[in-house]
């Protein structure tokens, strides 16, 4: 099948150029750095005269895991973008695509070949830096989250919408506006889901109304706040608030259009790459 | 048999401006065509929109039967595009295997063809070089082999010898040679005349997008020809005799010139020239070169 050619050769490219090596050597660090953090606040909350109930604990060992994963989050979509990004206005513009598009098959086939290859590299990647921290997690206190594998699903499903997103823009742009559009949109949803989140707080229905506007037009940072939601305790999101609760938690409608979403920009990105002249 | 390549008054605009106005093109199974024109002709657009690159503005075509841009037209095709832009991170042998699974050719095939080809393009010893370490010629020669692993029934060659030197050229010539004995069709983008000159069969000269006029090369050894003689003892009654073999009479001192209607004429003139007491130092025929044709045809106006 060409599309697993083409999927073959967006994995080895990212290997070959050491796209893959910088980011799991990145990803190593953080896993250390998150391990030896967690280890040390995890001892002396343990030894706290103040913290004692095994619930206290844990909602503290939650908020830490959390922050964790906030930051997987954060990696894995910067994984999605960055790899993906020149990935199609790279050969466009290199006229190595040339030599690609000439040869007896469809122009879907290249795209979703290549779809398909990031898809493997991210799924990989979350996999490993996801299940790094919450091995680490349950290594060192024993504590595991709820809900994760639903969470992670919800991390992943994020990082395939921006995928898309980046997919269809390099269909048409050059490498450079491509990134400013995917991590613009990024931008934005990141900035209306804290505006929703200090509305709904505030009970401003206008700050939650542009919130909710701007996770239409991109629902990335609305999928992370219902990945937080569905991972952490019941008990921290019934204390109230902090950074990773979420005080509005977006619906399953939410979720459900983040899937159309990512799946429609897949479309877009096949149909403009169709329609482009090389 | 049908044509290899058939268009019907392809256009091709990008925004307001016309790249290719009108081309109807046919290419026979077999032949080596070339194609000419100054920079900016519309060359290598015509050739992506016949690839399916790009999509024709208006009109239409077929390339071996199927319509253009139809994914199965490109299954005997093959293409060594002008900019020979590879994916530079493959050694030779991967991206050939890599180009090879793209044209689905099954894995017992293949490996022994990258072989062969590598052979034929002299890169053999360089199988394990990442492409990034080649040169300029080495890419060329490795992109032809790319453009052969299908055995194609059609290669389009872009510029095929811009990056090579004289043993790089002499290789191109031959492989085009041995492509025609084997019955393939050869369309040759160049504006390297003396190149065209020795493979093609045909030519067609195309300006602003436009085929201006196709010829068979043979035409072009077999036509009239420009003979240059230098002389003495020619007086005036000679000359007037030269003037049933020929035309454009011209005398110049010793020397005189004049265009026979054919090659054949030229051992008969210059026994009417002996045979009259002229002594003849030097006898030249000066055959209409393709260059001269060219600048015939498109103009001296040259590309921008």
């Amino acid at each position: 099948m060409t599309i697993f050619v083409i999927a073959r050769l967006t994995f080895r490219e990212a290997a070959r150029r050491k796209i893959l090596l910088a980011a799991l050597l990145m990803g190593l660090i953080y896993l250390v750095i998150y391990a030896i953090g967690f280890y040390f606040v995890n001892q002396d909350i343990a030894n706290s005269q103040f913290t004692t109930g095994l619930l206290e604990l844990n909602q503290i060992r939650n908020f830490l895991f959390m922050a964790g994963m906030y930051v997987v989050n954060f990696l894995t979509v910067a994984m999605a973008v960055l790899t993906s990004v020149d990935t199609l206005s790279g050969e466009i513009a290199s006229g190595t695509v040339h030599t690609l598009v000439s040869k007896p098959l469809q122009r879907w086939e290249i795209v979703v070949g290549k779809w398909l290859g990031f898809v493997g590299m991210l799924s990989l990647y979350l996999l490993l830096m996801a299940g790094g921290t919450i091995l680490l997690v349950y290594l060192i206190s024993g504590y595991t989250a709820p809900n994760v594998l639903r969470g992670l699903s919800l991390l992943w499903l994020n990082a395939i919408l921006l995928l898309g997103v980046s997919l269809a823009g390099g269909a048409v742009l050059s490498t450079l506006a491509n990134g400013v559009l995917v991590f613009g949109m990024f931008g934005i949803a990141f900035v209306g889901g804290w505006i929703e989140q200090i509305g709904s707080f505030l009970q401003n229905q206008t700050a939650v109304n542009v919130g909710i506007i701007s996770s239409l037009l991109i629902p990335s940072e609305a999928l992370w706040k219902r990945a937080a939601f569905e991972m952490q305790s019941p008990l921290v999101s019934a204390l109230g608030f902090s950074p990773f609760t979420a005080a509005s938690m977006p619906s399953l409608v939410m979720v459900i259009y983040g899937l159309i979403y990512a799946s429609l920009a897949l479309l877009l990105a096949i149909r403009l790459f169709n329609k482009r002249d090389l | 048999m049908a044509n290899s390549i058939s268009t019907q008054a392809l256009r091709k605009e990008f925004g307001d401006k016309t790249a290719v106005a009108d081309l109807s093109l046919d290419v026979e199974r077999g032949e080596v065509f070339g194609f000419l024109g100054p920079n900016g002709a519309g060359k290598t657009t015509a050739v992506k929109m016949l690839l399916g690159l790009i999509s024709p503005t208006s009109g239409r075509g077929e390339v071996l039967g199927s319509p253009l841009g139809d994914h199965r037209s490109r299954e005997k095709v093959g293409f060594l595009p002008e900019h020979f832009r590879f994916h530079d991170w493959l050694t030779a042998e991967e991206f050939l295997r890599l180009h090879g699974n793209l044209y689905k050719i099954p894995s017992p095939i293949l490996t022994p063809r990258i072989g062969e080809l590598l052979e034929l393009v002299g890169l053999e010893n360089h199988r394990e070089k990442k492409l990034r370490a080649f040169s300029k010629g080495m890419l060329q020669r490795i992109g032809l082999a790319q453009a052969l692993l299908n055995e194609p029934d059609l290669v389009f060659l872009d510029e095929p010898t811009s990056g090579l030197d004289p043993v790089g050229r002499r290789l191109v010539r031959d492989i085009i040679r041995d492509l025609r004995e084997g019955g393939t069709t050869v369309f040759l983008n160049s504006h390297m005349l003396s190149e065209v000159e020795i493979t093609c069969d045909r030519v067609a000269f195309i300006r602003q997008g436009e085929v201006l006029t196709t010829n068979s090369l043979q035409s072009l050894v077999e036509g009239e020809l420009t003979v240059e003689i230098r002389a003495q003892n020619v007086n005036p009654a000679v000359l007037e005799g030269l003037a049933q073999w020929g035309e454009n009479i011209r005398a110049d001192g010793d020397h005189l010139s004049l265009t026979l209607s054919s090659e054949a004429d030229m051992p008969v003139m210059t026994r009417y020239l002996v045979e009259n007491g002229v002594d003849v130092y030097a006898i030249r025929p000066k055959q209409l070169s393709l260059e001269d044709l060219f600048i015939q045809v498109v103009g001296t106006e040259g590309g921008l």
